[in-house]
């Protein structure tokens, strides 16, 4: 596909953005966004080790290296958080800086051998992905992180459709799930999965620590302004393209990195959304009270019982 | 079926990090009364409710729903958890809560069938919330909130209900249309053990009473189990909640 690198950049941006902003809508409403945090990081060894045992840059063992670090950082948190007297966070805080830090010497020690540096695995970089490139027989397809990422899309949605009931209720409320057999612990593993799938195909693009600001900000930003499931996940969409667009436009103008300007950019976006819906609904909330005021207001629906 | 009760522990032994917090418990309930779970705060009452429905690890014993295991038998049994334990920010309507009380009949992909869904509905309009149908949760009241979570247990269809404080925090119009949907539980033949913390109005609620600290002090028909002498046993040295009771009781002899 001829494009040019430009285009590709913010074509890979915007995926990347958009994947981690879906998956991360259901961290936020579990209330798991540092879970993400920490699979960000752990999941580094897993890439090296699938480089080093691999000896290449294939997506299936990247994947399944990845996949394998997150699902044990999710498994050690939650054994470290049930059996020893240590609150969660503490032992999230444990478990993913120690396999980071294995991830850390295992690229300075290798760092000839893999095709990874300490500066990518910590900020990205988009700014290669147009030159790497895949393709079929003689023809260019574009670039790998576009493939990867668009693969990665896909998966979290099909995911989050196919078992957005499961999801939902064991986001809401575990102990209901549990009650009436929806398998809560299955569909946390599996939704850890492909947050650990999420983050291998955007690592590249925008590293381990800005990782999290992707998953993060698209859907609180939207969980301040909605109220159903339908404009957060709009909102989310919409706030993660134009972080996108408007990270790689700032990073442009500024000429520095472009995960760092989709970060800020997204991290704007959010403090602006903040103050404005708060503003508003003070502004309303004094309207209603000077309408309760004037007139005796009665709640609907609030009629006794029916047997 | 018949022969065997709703709900019956034996030997029943849970450790919450480290510490025993049920020690012992055995009991079997009796079909389609409405029973009211009493005790001193940490007494284990919520942890009663969520490990007859295998939430937790049991160190010793096991519990039977109408002769077996939980996991088998769980279509039988709503639950109404404690109000404070979910995030009513949370992104959805009133009905779609309610609805997640029919998500046992959820195929693995795709959603609620139509009956289900009229199930929910008709369950929102028992407690008269049907008007709030499409309502997101945040804009409820305390006691709607409740109500809520009352439909999702009628959603459920079941015959027992595990009921975790209903009444806490609840007004007062909650309060009589909570007292009325239990008297028609108890009408329809549904057996209901309910954490309750009022101990003024257990004798007017309830015609059954646990009383649990830690161990199964009492289980019996209220009449001749709320006594003085039991709630005494029940909460210890707490001078204070005591004379709440027999001053409650005073003036139930009264009335």
């Amino acid at each position: 596909m001829n494009l040019s690198p430009d285009t590709w950049i913010m074509l890979v941006a915007i995926i990347a953005a958009v994947s981690c902003g879906l998956v991360g809508t259901w961290l936020v409403l579990r209330q798991n966004a540092m879970l993400g945090d920490a699979i960000s990081h752990s999941v580094l060894p897993g890439l090296v080790l699938a480089f080093l045992i691999s000896q290449s840059r294939d997506v299936l063992p990247m994947v399944i290296g990845a996949g394998v670090m997150g699902l044990g950082t999710a498994w050690l948190t939650e054994m470290l958080g049930r059996t020893g007297r240590l609150y969660r966070d503490a032992a999230l805080g444990i478990v993913f800086t120690l396999l980071f830090a294995i991830g850390v010497i295992l690229v300075s020690i290798y760092t000839g051998q893999i095709d990874l540096d300490q500066d990518c695995v910590l900020y990205g970089e988009i700014a290669y992905a147009p030159w790497d490139r895949i393709a079929v027989g003689s023809t260019d397809l574009g670039p790998r992180s576009f493939w990867i990422l668009s693969g990665a899309l896909l998966v979290v949605v099909l995911f989050s459709a196919l078992f957005y009931h499961q999801l939902m209720v064991t986001s809401f409320d575990p102990a209901l799930a549990r009650a009436v057999g929806v398998n809560e612990r299955f569909w946390h593993y599996a939704l850890m999965t492909v947050v650990s799938l999420v983050i291998v195909a955007a690592f590249e693009s925008v590293g381990a620590i800005l990782v999290v600001a992707m998953l993060i900000l698209p859907s609180a930003t939207g969980k301040l302004i909605s109220h159903r499931m339908r404009p957060l996940v709009v909102t989310a969409i919409v706030v993660a393209i134009v972080t996108a667009i408007g990270g790689v436009e700032l990073a442009d103008r500024v000429d520095g990195s472009i995960a760092g300007a989709m970060t800020v950019v997204g991290g704007v976006i959010f403090v602006l959304v903040a103050i404005t819906s708060r503003l508003i609904q003070r502004h309303r909330q004094r309207h209603e009270y000077e309408a309760a005021t004037t007139t005796q207001l009665q709640a609907p629906g609030d009629s006794a019982i029916r047997g | 079926m018949a022969s065997s009760p709703p709900i019956e522990v034996h030997d029943l032994t849970v450790a919450y990090r480290q510490k025993p917090v049920l020690w012992n418990v055995d009991f079997s309930l009796p079909e389609g009364e409405l029973i009211g779970l009493v005790g001193p705060n940490g007494a284990g009452k919520s942890t009663l409710l969520k490990a007859i429905m295998g939430f937790l690890p049991l160190l010793s014993g096991y519990v039977r729903v109408y002769g077996k295991p939980f996991e088998q038998q769980r279509q039988f049994i709503g639950y109404v958890p404690q109000r404070e334990s979910v995030d009513w920010d949370f992104p959805v309507s009133v009905l779609d809560v309610v609805n997640m009380g029919r998500f046992g009949h959820l195929p693995l992909i795709g959603g609620l069938k139509r009956t289900d869904k009229e199930r929910a509905r008709a369950a929102l309009d028992q407690v008269g919330l049907a008007d709030l149908a499409g309502r997101q949760i945040s804009q409820l009241s305390g006691g709607q909130q409740q109500r809520v979570f009352l439909a999702r247990a009628l959603a459920q269809d079941a015959t027992i209900y595990l009921m975790d404080e209903p009444f806490a925090g609840v007004d007062a119009r909650t309060e009589r249309a909570i007292v009325d949907l239990l008297k028609q539980l108890k009408a329809d033949g549904k057996t209901v053990l309910a954490v309750h913390h009022d101990l003024h109005t257990v004798q007017e609620y309830f015609d059954w009473v646990m009383l649990l600290n830690l161990r199964l002090v009492r289980l019996g028909p209220t009449t001749e189990i709320f006594t003085e002498e039991n709630l005494r046993v029940t909460y210890g040295g707490k001078l204070a909640i005591l004379a709440e009771a027999a001053e409650s009781l005073t003036r139930r002899t009264e009335v």
